[in-house]
């Protein structure tokens, strides 16, 4: 409860954290899923499980793209950055994800060109300044960020831009939530769904997940108060047997989304037939693929592609983990081969992954606490 | 990468619909207004940014506690670094975690 002075309204947290624990049955345990890899690095940030009962589990969900991104994949980007006079551009996120044969940054000091873009549209622009070279762009992200790579292949064909493709891998968050409901080992109660994506997508796109599934969802966004406002909301449904969307982020997110961002994505995406994800395996018309009418656009019509397969290291259990069935200190190679300064599985890589957040502010915290109590 | 930063629109190009300049706590940058076509900001406005576009109009208080809450993750660095970054300027490598 360490940061609660620093929170906004200090009193109306603790109010809201009484309430979660008069909505509770005592009887009955929660498993509620966080969808959203911000909403993750949150909760372990600000501590919020210290404000829950014992019987309120939040399962970190699957919304960290970099997370989710097969190895494969990354080896195939990099390969084809092996070839002379192609420019490898991704985000930063991207750069310490590691490949087979090491990550980005260890390709960069090895000799590949690999710049560090802070938008699609840079990427586009990098082609410009080098005519000579041909630039890839490695997209990676959820329905936040897919927009934004449509409109770049929009202004690259309006603009004609030849030396300019995207390597796609967008993936999309509904059918990854399907997955996990489908999924046998999993029981969850409700959901707290993704801010930023549904800004984008809406509130409508998880109508089924309370129709079908009779599970509440609660929209949120990403304060504190946000985040215990969302686990009222639902405990509220549950506590009256009801199943519905509620939107609790109103202020950024509208309930029927961002329609010009729709539009860019479906005049340049479609979906793919299946994609992997990593640790949930293929997952059907789960991820975004180029249209043919931007072809000329696409690493994956361009290139060849070798569509390289990687299965994780056996000890690791990213796919546990992923789907909430284990908790990050579970896995056996949690702390000691797989840290954040050496990660062996995408989790421990990007500060939304469940691993890497639960490492910093959970196992941190508990070696300094040992090391305190037990002095050498 | 999931970043949303605020920022206020400070000046708009009548020959170029689809950019803004935003300042972002004193960096201005130009960001791409094409995912808010239907609704464009206007001077003044306050937009959240994500990879250099911006996403939603929200208001001044909504844009005051979201950098509150960049603060409060942590990332406020991590924001300031990729406004910084956008238009190439800056863009190098990422800080060592």
């Amino acid at each position: 409860m360490k940061f609660v002075d620093e929170f906004r309204e200090p009193e109306v947290i603790t109010r809201t954290a009484e309430e979660i624990r008069r909505l509770a049955d005592p009887h009955r345990h929660y498993r509620i899923m966080e969808v959203c890899g911000g909403h993750t690095h949150a909760i372990y940030r600000f501590g919020l499980k210290d404000l829950l009962p014992a019987n309120i589990e939040l399962i970190h969900g699957p919304g960290c793209p970099v997370c989710v991104l097969p190895m494969g994949r990354i080896d195939d980007g990099l390969a084809i950055a092996q070839q002379p006079d192609v420019i490898f551009a991704a985000f930063g996120d991207m750069m310490r994800v590691p490949g087979t044969q090491g990550s980005p940054l260890e390709h960069k000091a090895r000799g590949m060109d690999v710049r560090i873009v802070y938008s699609p549209s840079d990427a586009l622009k990098l082609a410009g300044l080098n005519p000579d070279k041909h630039v890839m762009f490695f997209a990676i992200g959820f329905e936040t960020t897919a927009p934004s790579t449509a409109l770049t292949l929009m202004r690259a064909k309006a603009q004609g831009t030849h030396n300019f493709s995207v390597f796609c891998n967008h993936v999309t968050i509904i059918p990854a939530i399907r997955a996990i409901l489908d999924s046998p080992d999993m029981r969850l109660d409700a959901f707290i769904g993704p801010g930023h994506v549904s800004t984008v997508i809406g509130c409508r796109p998880y109508e089924w997940i309370a129709r079908n599934e009779n599970k509440p969802v609660a929209v949120s966004g990403f304060e504190p108060l946000d985040i215990l406002q969302s686990i009222v909301m639902v405990l509220r449904q549950l506590k009256a047997g009801e199943a519905r969307i509620e939107n609790q982020y109103k202020r950024v997110v509208p309930w029927e989304g961002n329609s010009a961002a729709l539009r860019a994505m479906a005049e340049v995406f479609e979906l793919r037939p299946y994609f992997e994800w990593r640790g949930l395996g293929f997952i059907s018309q789960s991820a975004l693929r180029i249209r043919d009418s931007y072809a000329e656009w696409d690493t994956e019509k361009r290139f060849e592609v070798p569509g390289v397969r990687v299965t994780d290291p056996k000890a690791a259990q990213c796919g546990e983990v992923l789907k909430g069935v284990l908790k990050p200190h579970q896995c056996k190679l949690f702390a000691k081969e797989c840290t954040p300064e050496h990660p062996i599985g995408a989790l421990m890589v990007s500060s939304e992954g469940s691993c890497a957040a639960y490492f910093n502010y959970e196992h941190r915290k508990t070696a300094m606490v040992t090391s305190i109590a037990m002095p050498a | 990468m999931c970043l949303a930063i605020p920022g206020q629109v400070v000046e708009l190009y009548p020959d170029q619909p689809s950019a803004a300049m935003v300042d972002v706590v004193g960096v201005r940058r130009k960001v791409d207004l094409g995912l808010l076509q239907d609704n464009l900001p206007i001077k003044g406005d306050w937009v959240l940014i994500h990879v250099g576009f911006a996403m939603s109009k929200i208001s001044e208080e909504d844009a005051i506690d979201q950098m509150r809450t960049l603060r409060m993750l942590g990332e406020a660095e991590a924001a300031m670094q990729e406004i910084e970054g956008y238009g190439l300027e800056n863009a190098g490598d990422p800080k060592p975690v």
